[in-house]
């Protein structure tokens, strides 16, 4: 019943031998002290996707971002001289958090010249100086150069902005994301800045909600309704198998079929579908923006004509998802204890020239809603259960390979922070099997 | 006053769903009843044609006022189109706890 290829070795699991086929357990999902292990062994030594360039339009454009996860704040900021750079949020006198306003666990954004605490009245300027101290001279041998911002660590890549916690890191953001990433550059990703952007607290570890969002065994079923009746028979009678996946490191993509767009047979959408020419897999007809009709050479790895949407999920908690009619979307889960964490889903379209295409877009965020809305109640669901502890081990089949890659590479990293807290969280590069 | 363009007089019974922002029709659409969301879409759905048309004339950020408002109208029926079209009910089934918050949306 295969319909794509799958490797030689008969399955895209044995492919990576190291993932093993046998049933998994979730109990690094269900346990605040495995959680308090991958705050230090993860997030507070990995490449976290904190934003866009689009974010920081010019020279004094800043945002913050809580990293509840890391145990922080960073403000990013770009610079009078256009470069952009990240700083822990706090002010070097007294541990003020430097950038906020009316509550302080709230995200801000905003441009200014230089930052000024609430508190004394430090200021700093935007490459992080101390550039002025209230009432110096009643301080003791103070020396204004010693109490800059601290640095974090903070590069760019295709216009996505990313921090890295660890001061001894050593591995750039392009080695970090390797090869999955590489063949990505060159997507028209900058020429996207119309964003509908939405977030959720969902009550489920940080990795179930990828494992939602990495496998599409579930969509037939779970999303049944949303197609009309004959389809969804036919969809769910078919089951699901993905055109190709790819893994490389911590990272691992699932290359997508998508006949919706346009459909072969309108017969096949819903009325408001046919009418818009858009649905889920957003509006059927491709923008005219440069570097759509060529696409990278990692975006539809295997050339397939009916190709719909690559999925990459980027270690530890950033999708990208790139979709056939030239558009794309990322998600973000930033955990806030073992069993909660706020989910961001946010989707990149061209701008639109007139308002059926503004209309065309909105079908496509609103469906993006429902379907989220129904993979969102699911995990709860899922958390509770996992743990009472009443089962204890899951088996996985081969559509779900990203979830086993996922969870593994989450459990080597705390393995290894284990072994030795001082050791990088990926010792060498895992090569690419080919 | 009122609230769309002469042309679309018609629609004027259904302007309180001319609503500005994702969470404003969101929760219009949970609190309005089956038969509230069936008279909305068939009023609204069989004109969506003619208020693309019509809307195309002007460039996106200088909509006038009523157009403008026409325009939300149709985000709205497109929000509703699913409880009519889909769930047969005004929620997504099986979401009881589960929300999802537009927090950056277009300014048009």
């Amino acid at each position: 019943m295969a319909h794509f290829a799958k490797p030689a070795e008969g399955s895209w699991t044995e492919h990576y031998p190291e993932l093993g086929t046998g049933p998994v357990s979730y109990e690094d999902s269900i346990s605040p002290e495995y959680y308090e292990l991958e705050r230090k062994a993860i997030f507070a030594r990995t490449w976290l996707n904190v934003g866009r360039v689009e974010d920081l339009p010019r020279p004094g454009s800043y945002f913050t971002k809580e990293l509840q996860a890391a145990g922080t704040s960073v403000v990013v900021v770009r610079g009078m001289d256009g470069e952009i750079r990240s700083f822990h949020n706090i002010c070097r006198h007294r541990g003020n958090k430097l950038v906020w306003n009316d509550y302080p666990r709230q995200e801000t954004a905003g441009v200014c010249r230089q930052f000024t605490c609430k508190y004394h009245g430090w200021r700093y300027d935007l490459q992080g100086a101390c550039t002025f101290v209230q009432q110096e001279s009643e301080f003791f041998h103070l020396d204004k150069a010693d109490y800059g911002l601290v640095p974090v660590q903070c590069e760019v890549w295709e216009g996505f902005v990313f921090v890295n916690l660890d001061p001894n890191n050593t591995l750039s953001l392009e080695e970090y994301l390797g090869d999955l990433a590489a063949g990505l550059v060159g997507y028209p990703f900058g020429a996207m800045t119309q964003v509908f952007k939405y977030r959720a607290t969902v009550g489920s570890n940080w990795k179930l909600f990828i494992d939602a969002f990495a496998e599409f065994y579930h969509a037939p079923v779970l999303h049944a309704r949303q197609a009309v009746a004959d389809e969804s028979r036919k969809l769910q009678a078919v089951g699901y198998e993905a055109l190709a996946y790819r893994i490389d490191g911590p990272h691992g993509m699932v290359s997508s079929w998508g006949g919706m767009a346009p459909p072969k047979d309108l017969d096949m959408v819903k009325p408001i579908e046919r009418k818009l020419r858009s649905g889920l897999f957003g509006p059927w007809d491709r923008p005219a923006v440069e570097g759509l009709d060529h696409l990278p050479p990692g975006v539809n790895p295997a050339r397939s004509p009916v190709w719909g949407v690559d999925s990459f999920v980027f270690f530890p908690n950033f999708m990208l998802l790139v979709w056939a009619p030239g558009w794309y979307l990322t998600y973000h889960y930033w955990p806030t204890s073992y069993n909660t964490h706020v989910f961001e889903g946010t989707l990149h379209f061209v701008p639109p020239r007139n308002a059926t295409e503004r209309v065309r877009q909105e079908l496509a965020a609103v469906t993006f809603k429902e379907y989220a809305l129904q993979d969102g109640n699911t995990l709860e669901a899922t958390q509770m259960m996992l743990e009472s502890r009443a089962v204890t081990a899951f088996p996985l089949n081969d559509q779900e390979i990203l979830l086993r890659h996922l969870h593994k590479t989450a459990r080597d990293c705390v393995e290894r922070y284990q072994n030795d807290p001082s050791a990088p969280p990926f010792s060498v590069r895992v090569p690419a099997a080919s | 006053m009122p609230v769309f363009p002469a042309e679309f007089a018609d629609l004027e019974p259904f302007a309180p769903w001319a609503l500005r922002t994702e969470a404003e029709r969101y929760a219009m659409r949970l609190s309005a009843s089956m038969d509230e969301l069936q008279a909305f879409y068939d009023a609204a759905f069989p004109r969506l044609e003619a208020i693309l048309a019509y809307l195309d004339q002007f460039e996106l950020p200088e909509l006038p006022d009523d157009a403008r408002h026409l325009l939300w109208l149709v985000y709205s029926l497109v929000n509703a189109s699913f409880p009519v079209e889909v769930w047969r009910q005004p929620r997504v089934p099986d979401s009881g706890a589960a929300s999802l918050d537009a927090v950056v949306e277009p300014a048009v």
